[in-house]
């Protein structure tokens, strides 16, 4: 049990990091060795076009926004569950995928960013409903995790973030509208996957990196759980532990007050 | 709905009612919208004068942007104010112990910092007409807007500012928690503007949907979750 206490790792988790580093080295693999770069010809002009060697940042970028959603949608009904139930789990696991989401969503836009510079010529796009739905996400969230650090009362402060959880999920759709009639376009492609226009390889390097980068997430998620927890753990180790030596102080000046009454006596 | 859900209903408001007042009367004796608030708006105006060269043709086009981010910037500190009063001499204790319902001191809360929004505004209205040049095509739009927005904002400020009071760093917290929960009413507000001063062909009163559709939202979840925020 010292295990516990001392570590946020087990034998589960350590099983699980050994997985997704051996996962990761097979995508870097498929990435960069077995994949080809997106090269195409233009059926009349015959010249070359397409994304080039910018695709293989997708294997990283579509999996990272996926996972983003999931772990806001993680933090909304985790805060939810905190307001109808104020346990601890709740709160941790809020505060948990927050951080995960937030750390995802800023390399969603970084990767999108850069990804974006061969490909649409520009680092930025203003009026692309993806791109500021997903930046007014991560400010958002940003916020979230400010108010996350700021001292305060435990309880107050996880009953505080709920609401700001909730409030950012419930905006996300009228941030996407609002964007959305604002410009009325999308540089981002209509989905290919569904249609499945992608090839084989290339399939299947993205389907990769799904499992691979949700098994980095579930990682992730595992030990900033388990801090948290500790934690919360130490804090309420923190108050027993005060008020045993208030009591301690208190039965030590009963004690002496005692002594005091006797030799007055004497 | 029975006698008794009217009568709560009724009492709901009754109490929001004197709360609003009770927050107006100390702006109206306290003056501090119409001493700092207002003057610090009109000089933000100024400053994007500065900023963007002093070129009428250039102010004017972007008149509608300009003005909506000095009224977010305004009522950031009008947000600040409202949620301030509760913690001099601990009147939210007050409050608390006087039995009124969280959603009857959210909506009166929310009400005093709406009818300060749209004095503010008035006083910009006048301010992009004289200094920019900003012209009016469609006063009703340009009011309603103004309205519906002033709802948003005000319903948003009253509950994030609720939420950062009694937190430490909370004039820091607030901007970044609040200004991205607003960024669709800048975006409403602005285009529905941008038709209502003829400064860019779009349709006005579809925004103003989308804006009437934050404002009812924001003050359903704010009356909702005030009550979490006050039992602290």
């Amino acid at each position: 049990m010292a295990d516990s206490t001392t570590s946020t790792g087990s034998p589960g988790s350590r099983l699980l990091g050994l997985t997704t580093l051996v996962g990761l080295a097979g995508l870097l693999l498929f990435a960069f060795v077995f994949t080809e770069p997106d090269v195409r010809l233009h059926p009349t002009t015959g010249e070359e076009f397409g994304q080039f060697d910018a695709v293989r940042l997708l294997y990283l970028h579509v999996p990272m926004a996926v996972l983003t959603y999931v772990a806001f949608l993680t933090c909304a009904v985790a805060s939810a569950g905190y307001l109808l139930k104020r346990g601890a789990w709740w709160d941790v696991t809020a505060h948990a995928s927050a951080e995960v989401g937030t750390v995802c969503c800023g390399l969603v836009l970084v990767t999108g960013s850069i990804w974006g510079r061969p490909v649409w010529n520009t680092w930025w796009e203003w009026g692309d409903v993806r791109l500021m739905t997903t930046l007014v996400l991560f400010l958002l969230f940003t916020g979230y995790l400010a108010l996350r650090r700021t001292p305060a009362e435990p309880q107050r402060q996880a009953r505080r973030a709920a609401i700001v959880a909730l409030v950012a999920v419930v905006d996300i759709p009228l941030v996407n509208r609002s964007v959305e009639w604002w410009e009325n376009r999308t540089l981002h492609q209509q989905s290919t996957l569904a249609e499945l226009k992608i090839e084989d390889l290339t399939l299947f390097t993205l389907m990769l990196g799904f499992v691979v980068f949700g098994l980095v997430f579930a990682w992730l998620m595992l030990h900033r759980f388990r801090v948290g927890w500790l934690e919360h753990a130490q804090a309420g180790h923190e108050v027993a532990l005060a008020i045993a030596e208030r009591h301690a102080e208190m039965e030590t000046l009963d004690v002496d007050a005692a002594i005091g009454q006797t030799g007055g006596g004497k | 709905m029975g006698s008794r859900g009217v009568g709560q209903v009724r009492e709901l408001f009754t109490d929001a009612r004197l709360v609003a007042t009770r927050d107006l009367r100390i702006e109206a004796r306290s003056r501090v919208l119409l001493n700092q608030v207002a003057p610090f708006a009109l000089l933000v105006l100024v400053l994007f004068g500065f900023a963007l060269d002093a070129d009428q043709r250039t102010l004017r086009t972007f008149a509608p942007g300009l003005f909506w981010v000095t009224v977010l910037l305004a009522a950031l500190l009008a947000v600040q104010r409202s949620a301030s009063i509760e913690h001099a001499d601990d009147a939210h204790t007050g409050l608390r112990l006087s039995g009124m319902a969280a959603a009857s001191v959210f909506l009166g809360k929310a009400a005093a910092v709406f009818v300060q929004l749209i004095v503010l505004e008035i006083l910009l209205t006048v301010g992009i007409v004289v200094l920019y040049g900003s012209e009016v095509d469609d006063p009703a739009l340009l009011a309603l807007t103004a309205v519906a927005a002033a709802v948003g904002v005000a319903t948003t400020g009253t509950l994030y500012g609720a939420l950062a009071s009694g937190l430490g760093a909370r004039e820091t917290l607030l901007p970044i928690l609040l200004l991205p929960v607003l960024a669709p009413v800048l975006i409403g507000a602005t285009r529905s503007f941008d038709d209502a001063l003829g400064a860019a062909a779009v349709d006005g009163w579809a925004w103003l949907g989308l804006l009437a559709v934050f404002g009812l939202v924001a003050t359903v979840l704010g009356a909702l979750a005030h009550g979490a925020m006050i039992e602290d």
